[in-house]
C-alpha cells in the first residue's frame, strides 16, 4: 500500500508498504530516518518515541497505514519543532500544526560542530542541549525517545516537579545512566526555558 | 520506494575543540550531539543500498539430538537469498569461544539449550527472513536436560559436552563442571574453633540480563578480494577477529573489523552473536547483509549473569572479630563456557569480600547445563558472592550484638591486608571510610509522601496503581560493601595499544586518537581525548573510529579500559611528546639554552619550560611535520592461582563501592519502593568527575534492578526461558529509581595511570545487598534469595 504522511514537516510518501509494516520500520528503513530506534519494538522500552499529531507514541506499536494524513515529528526534527514553538508561541504550546524541518534538510543534517561545552555546534533544541550538558547521554541509544517524551513533558508543563518527571518519563527505559541525569537535564532545560521567558 | 540513503552509516571520527578539558574535568561527550540529534550511526542503524536482511532460527528445545533440518520450502520463499545450515559452514574449524571453543557457530548434531542457532536464512525484507525461517523443519529427539548442580553431577548425568580436550577438564571434578578453583589459606577447621558465634547460610542469586537497549546487530559487506567488513557493535574487535576469521576459513586480514555505535554492553557483547552469521551470509549471497535481533531474540542472541547458589558459614568472637570463612560457590554456567573459568576465578578470590579473614576454606565452581549460557556481566563472579557475605555480615552482627556498620568497619580491610589468594593489598583500601561516609549522611525524611492533604501515591511503594495510601507501609535501612578487582587477572596479557598523530591542520596543532577501544558509553573516548589534551597541550582532539587497522585495546570490560587504554594513549602521548621536542631541538635549540637543559612540557598550544616561559608554538613548530606513534602498553603482570591452593598474585588492582539503602514496604502487597540508595566508592583519580559519577548511579540501578525485579526465568522441568521480552523480564523505570547521592573518594593508586582505580563495576556490587539488608530490616524476613518477589514478603 501506499503512504501519505508528514515527516518534520515534510510531506512524504511511502509506497509498497506491506500491512504489518511499523512506523518505526517506515521512519528507519524507507525514510532514511533511523534516529528513533529500535530496543524492543513491543512498546515496553520509549526508545522509539515520536510525536504523531503531536502525542507522544510508541512508533513501534503503530501500524505504517495508521499515519495516513497525518503529521509526525522524530528526533532529527526535534530541535525545528521547538524552535518554530518558540518563535510562534513562545514559552507556551504549540498544537498539532507544528512546521519542522523537511526531510531533505533532516537527510543532509551534518553534526555542525560537536562541543556542547561552549553550545558553539548551533542548533539544537534546550532539551538536547540539557542532555549533552546534564551528563545524560552515555549510550545514548535511549536519548531520541526520551527526548522527544521531555521535550513533549516541558511543553505541556513549563516547570514539572520532580514527580511530574519521574510520571512522563516513566515509559522511557535506560540502562546506562540511573536516571539520575536524566532529571538533572530535564530539570536543567525547565530552568533554562524560564529564564529566557 | 526503496531506501533514501545510499551509503553504508558508517561511523565518522568526532572533534571536539576545547580550551580546557584536561584530565580531573567534567569534560563532555565529543560525540553528544550526534547522539541528541539522531544522527548517531548505531550498528542497527546500518545500512546498505542492495542489502539483504538475515535471520536466525533458533531451537525450540534445549536438549535434543537433531534428527534431520529440511530447508526445501524455505528456500523457496520469493525473496530468498539463502538458506544455511551447519552443512554449508566453509572451514574446518566450527566452533568458537572466549576461553573454550566449544560455541557451535550452526548446531551440530545436537542443540544444547533453548534458543541456540541452528540455521540462517538472508532475505530481501525482514519479514520475508522470519516468515521463510518459520518454514525450515527440524526434527529434534528430546534429550533428559540437566538444570543444577544435582542433574549435572549424577553419577549417570548425561554429559552437556562429550570428549571435552580443553585445559580445564584435567582438573574438574566431573565433566560437567567447566571449572573449579578452591582457596585453601590457613586452617578454617581449627580457627572455627576460637568463634563464639557461627552463622551459616544458603543463598540464590537469579539469572541477570545485560539488557543493553541497543540490540545486537551488525552489516556484513562482502569486498573484492574475497573478504568481508563488518560494522558491529562489540566490546573487543580483535577478541572477536579471532574468532571469526577461522571459523569463515579467512586470513584475520581479509576481515576488517569497524566499531559501529554501541548501545550498552555490561558484558553482553563480549561473547559472538550475530557477527559470524551475518559474515557468512553475505559471503555466501555476495550481498551486504544485515542482522538485527528484536528483544526476544536478544534474549537468547548473548549470555547472561550466572545464577548461583552459595553456602557460607562464617564465625566470630564476643568482641566481633571474624575467625574464619567457609563457602562453596555454584555457578551455572548454562550450556557453553563462554567467561565461566574468569568467573570462577573471580568468585572464589573475592568470596571474602573487603574483610580480614586469615583461615578461609573456599571453593568456586561453573557447571555446564542445558541452562542458557553464562558469562560475563558487569561485576562478574564478584556480585554473587558480596550478595551472600554481606547477608552473612549483617546475621553476625547482630549474634555478636554490634552495631552492622561498625562490624564491618572492625574487621574491614586496608592497604596491606593480605587477600585470600596471598597477595597483599598494595595500595589505598578505604573499606572502613567508605561505610562511614555513607552512614553519615542524613537520612531522607519518614514518609515523605504524607503531606496535609494526604498521601502522594505516586511515591508510595505501587505508585500510581493507587495500591496503598500509607498504611500498612514500613521502612527499612540496609547497608553493604563490596570489593572488585580491576583488569583481567590470572596471568592474562591485558595491553593495549594505542596510535596518537600530531600535525598543524588550518594553523593548529591537533592531535589525533586511534584505538580500537569498544567506545559502548562509558565514555572512553571522552577521557582520550582529555588525556591527549593534558599530555600534549592542544586543544583540538579528533578521536579516530575503532577498527582493527591499529593493534588491540584488549575488552571494554573489568572496569579495565581507561586504565590500560587510558595508559596506552598517555603513554604513546609521551612517545609523542619526546619527539615533537626533538624537532624543537632541531629547529629551535640554538636560539634558547633551556631547549637542552629544562624539563619541558607541552602546554597551551607552546612548549613551555618548568618556569613556565614560552619556547615555541606548537603550530609553528610542527609546520610540515607530522608526528605519530603506535604503542602498547601493559599495567604489571599477575600470576594464575594455584589450581590446588588458589594462592597467587592474580589481581592488578581492587575497586571499592558502599552503599546504603532506604526502603519502603507496602506489607500487605509485598511492594517494594526503594527511596534512596546512596553510595560512596574510591576511584583514585576521577578523570571525568561527571562520567564517573553517572557510571556509579548507573551500576547502583543495575545492583537495584536485580534485587527486585530483574530475572531471567528458566522452566525447571525443560530449560526453556519463560520471559525473554521487556513485557516480562522488567528492568528500573525511572519511578522505581531512586535518588542516588554519590560521594567520590579519590586515594590515588601509586601504580595505575594518574592514580586511577577503574571503577564502572563496583556500584553493581553492594548495591543489591544494600536493598536486601534493608528489605530485611523492614520486614524481619530472612529472604536468602534474589530478586524479592511480592510473594516472598507476604509468605503467599
Amino acid at each position: 500500500m501506499r503512504v501519505n504522511f508528514t515527516v518534520n514537516g515534510r510531506q512524504q510518501e511511502a509506497d509498497d508498504v506491506w500491512e504489518g509494516e511499523s512506523l518505526l520500520y517506515v521512519l528507519r528503513e524507507r525514510m532514511g530516518l533511523p534516529g528513533s530506534k529500535n530496543a524492543c519494538e513491543q512498546g515496553e522500552c520509549g526508545s522509539c518515541t515520536v510525536r504523531l499529531d503531536g502525542v507522544p507514541v510508541c512508533s513501534c506499536l503503530v501500524a505504517a497505514g495508521q499515519v495516513e494524513g497525518r503529521e509526525v515529528v522524530t528526533v532529527e526534527g526535534l530541535a525545528d519543532y521547538a524552535k518554530h514553538r518558540e518563535d510562534s508561541h513562545p514559552g507556551g504550546a504549540c498544537g498539532s500544526v507544528c512546521g519542522g524541518t523537511s526531510l531533505q534538510e533532516a537527510r543532509q543534517w551534518q553534526a555542525k560542530g560537536t562541543d556542547g561545552q561552549t553550545g558553539e555546534g548551533g542548533e539544537l533544541s534546550q532539551i538536547q542541549q540539557a542532555f549533552i550538558d546534564a551528563g545524560a547521554v552515555q549510550c545514548g541509544f535511549c536519548t531520541p525517545g526520551l527526548l522527544v517524551a521531555a521535550d513533549e513533558l516541558l511543553e505541556r508543563n513549563a516547570s514539572p516537579s520532580d514527580a511530574d518527571i519521574r510520571e512522563a518519563l516513566s515509559g522511557n527505559l535506560c540502562r546506562c545512566t540511573g536516571y539520575e541525569k536524566i532529571l538533572d537535564a530535564v530539570r536543567l532545560a525547565a530552568a533554562r526555558q524560564e529564564e529566557t521567558v | 520506494m526503496a531506501g533514501t540513503k545510499t551509503t553504508t552509516g558508517a561511523p565518522t571520527e568526532v572533534t571536539q575543540k576545547h580550551n580546557k578539558g584536561g584530565i580531573g574535568e567534567s569534560t563532555l561527550r565529543p560525540d553528544g550531539t550526534l547522539k541528541v540529534t539522531g544522527e548517531f550511526a548505531y550498528s542497527s542503524d546500518m545500512w546498505h543500498e542492495d542489502m539483504l536482511w538475515g535471520q536466525t532460527l533458533r531451537s525450540t528445545v534445549a536438549h535434543a539430538e537433531i534428527v534431520s533440518i529440511d530447508t526445501v520450502e524455505a528456500l523457496k520463499t520469493p525473496g530468498v537469498y539463502a538458506v544455511l545450515t551447519y552443512d554449508d559452514l566453509p572451514a574446518e574449524m566450527k566452533n568458537y569461544g572466549l576461553e573454550i571453543q566449544d560455541t557451535p557457530v550452526l548446531a551440530h548434531g545436537k542443540v544444547r539449550h533453548h534458543g541456540e542457532p541452528v540455521a540462517l536464512v538472508a532475505a530481501d525484507h525482514p519479514e520475508t527472513a522470519r516468515r521463510a525461517a518459520a518454514k525450515i523443519v527440524v526434527e529434534y529427539k528430546e534429550l533428559p536436560v540437566i538444570t543444577d548442580e544435582a542433574s549435572a553431577t549424577a553419577p549417570d548425568a548425561v554429559l552437556v559436552h562429550e570428549g571435552r580436550t580443553d585445559e580445564y577438564i584435567k582438573h574438574v571434578p566431573h565433566p560437567n563442571i567447566v571449572h573449579n578453583q578452591p582457596i585453601i589459606r590457613g586452617n578454617a577447621e581449627e580457627a572455627a574453633k576460637k568463634a563464639d558465634f557461627i552463622v551459616k547460610g544458603e543463598y540464590t542469586f537469579g539469572m541477570q540480563d545485560q539488557a543493553f537497549l541497543g540490540p545486537e546487530s551488525g552489516l556484513a559487506v562482502p569486498s573484492e578480494d574475497g573478504g568481508v567488513e563488518l560494522y558491529v557493535a562489540t566490546q573487543w574487535l580483535h577478541s572477536d577477529l579471532e574468532q571469526i576469521a577461522p571459523v569463515l576459513g579467512l586470513p584475520e586480514e581479509k576481515v576488517r573489523m569497524t566499531l559501529s555505535g554501541v548501545g550498552g554492553a555490561f558484558g553482553g557483547r563480549e561473547d559472538i552473536s550475530m557477527q559470524i552469521h551475518a559474515c557468512l551470509l553475505a559471503l555466501r549471497t555476495g550481498k551486504p547483509v544485515k542482522i538485527v535481533y528484536n528483544r526476544f531474540e536478544s534474549f537468547f542472541g548473548h549470555v547472561h549473569r550466572h545464577p548461583a547458589k552459595l553456602y557460607y558459614e562464617h564465625g566470630a568472637t564476643k568482641d566481633g572479630k571474624l575467625t574464619h570463612m567457609k563457602c562453596k560457590i555454584v555457578l551455572d554456567g548454562g550450556a557453553y563456557a563462554s567467561a565461566s573459568p574468569a568467573v570462577v576465578g573471580n568468585a572464589s578470590s573475592l568470596s571474602v569480600g573487603p574483610y580480614v579473614i586469615d583461615d578461609v576454606d573456599i571453593e568456586a565452581i561453573a557447571l555446564y547445563s542445558n541452562n542458557p549460557p553464562c558469562g560475563a556481566m558487569r561485576g562478574f563472579g564478584a556480585v554473587q558472592a558480596c550478595f551472600a557475605y554481606e547477608a552473612q555480615m549483617d546475621k553476625l552482627a547482630d549474634k555478636v550484638g554490634m552495631d552492622r556498620v561498625e562490624f564491618r568497619q572492625l574487621n574491614a580491610m586496608s592497604q596491606g591486608t593480605i587477600m585470600p589468594t596471598g597477595q597483599p593489598v598494595d595500595s589505598p583500601a578505604p573499606v572502613a571510610e567508605i561505610l562511614r561516609r555513607v552512614k553519615a549522611r542524613p537520612l531522607p525524611p519518614e514518609r515523605q509522601w504524607e503531606s496535609s492533604e494526604g498521601a502522594d501515591v505516586r511515591a508510595l511503594p505501587g505508585g500510581l496503581s493507587n495500591t496503598t495510601h500509607g498504611e500498612g507501609v514500613v521502612r527499612g535501612v540496609g547497608y553493604a560493601v563490596g570489593i572488585k578487582n580491576v583488569g583481567f587477572s590470572e596471568g592474562f596479557d591485558d595491553y593495549s595499544t594505542a596510535k596518537v598523530r600530531m600535525e598543524v591542520i588550518n594553523g593548529e596543532p591537533v592531535a589525533t586518537v586511534h584505538t580500537a577501544m569498544a567506545e559502548v558509553g562509558q565514555g572512553g573516548i571522552t577521557v582520550h581525548a582529555q588525556i591527549a589534551r593534558t599530555e600534549l597541550g592542544v586543544q583540538q582532539v579528533t578521536i579516530h573510529p575503532a577498527d582493527t587497522q591499529v593493534g588491540s585495546a584488549g575488552s571494554t570490560s573489568a572496569s579495565r579500559q581507561t586504565y590500560v587504554t587510558g595508559g596506552a594513549v598517555k603513554n604513546s602521548c609521551e612517545l609523542v611528546r619526546e619527539k615533537v621536542l626533538e624537532i624543537g631541538r632541531r629547529k629551535f635549540g640554538s636560539y634558547h639554552p633551556a631547549w637542552a637543559t629544562a624539563e619541558l612540557v607541552l602546554e597551551g598550544g607552546k612548549v613551555l619550560t618548568d618556569g613556565g616561559e614560552a619556547l615555541a608554538d606548537l603550530a609553528e613548530l610542527l609546520e610540515g611535520e607530522t608526528v605519530e606513534v603506535e604503542a602498547e602498553w601493559r599495567h604489571r603482570p599477575t600470576v594464575a592461582f594455584d589450581k590446588k591452593t588458589g594462592q597467587g598474585n592474580g589481581h592488578v588492582q581492587y575497586s571499592f563501592a558502599a552503599h546504603r539503602a532506604v526502603v519502603e514496604v507496602d506489607t500487605e502487597l509485598g511492594l517494594v519502593k526503594v527511596v534512596e540508595l546512596a553510595t560512596a566508592q574510591d576511584v583514585g583519580k576521577a578523570l571525568n568527575p561527571l562520567s564517573v559519577v553517572g557510571q556509579i548511579q548507573g551500576g547502583t540501578t543495575q545492583g537495584l534492578g536485580v534485587a527486585v525485579m530483574e530475572e531471567i526465568i528458566v522452566d525447571p522441568k525443560t530449560a526453556k526461558v519463560r520471559n525473554p521480552s521487556f513485557t516480562d523480564y522488567l528492568i528500573p523505570t525511572i519511578l522505581d529509581t531512586p535518588t542516588i547521592p554519590v560521594d567520590v573518594l579519590e586515594l590515588a593508586d601509586p601504580n595505575a595511570p594518574y592514580g586511577l582505580r577503574g571503577m564502572g563495576e563496583a556500584p553493581t556490587l553492594s548495591s543489591t545487598p544494600a536493598v536486601l539488608a534493608a528489605i530485611r530490616n523492614a520486614t524481619g524476613l530472612e529472604l536468602n534469595r534474589t530478586p524479592v518477589r511480592p510473594e516472598h514478603l507476604t509468605g503467599t
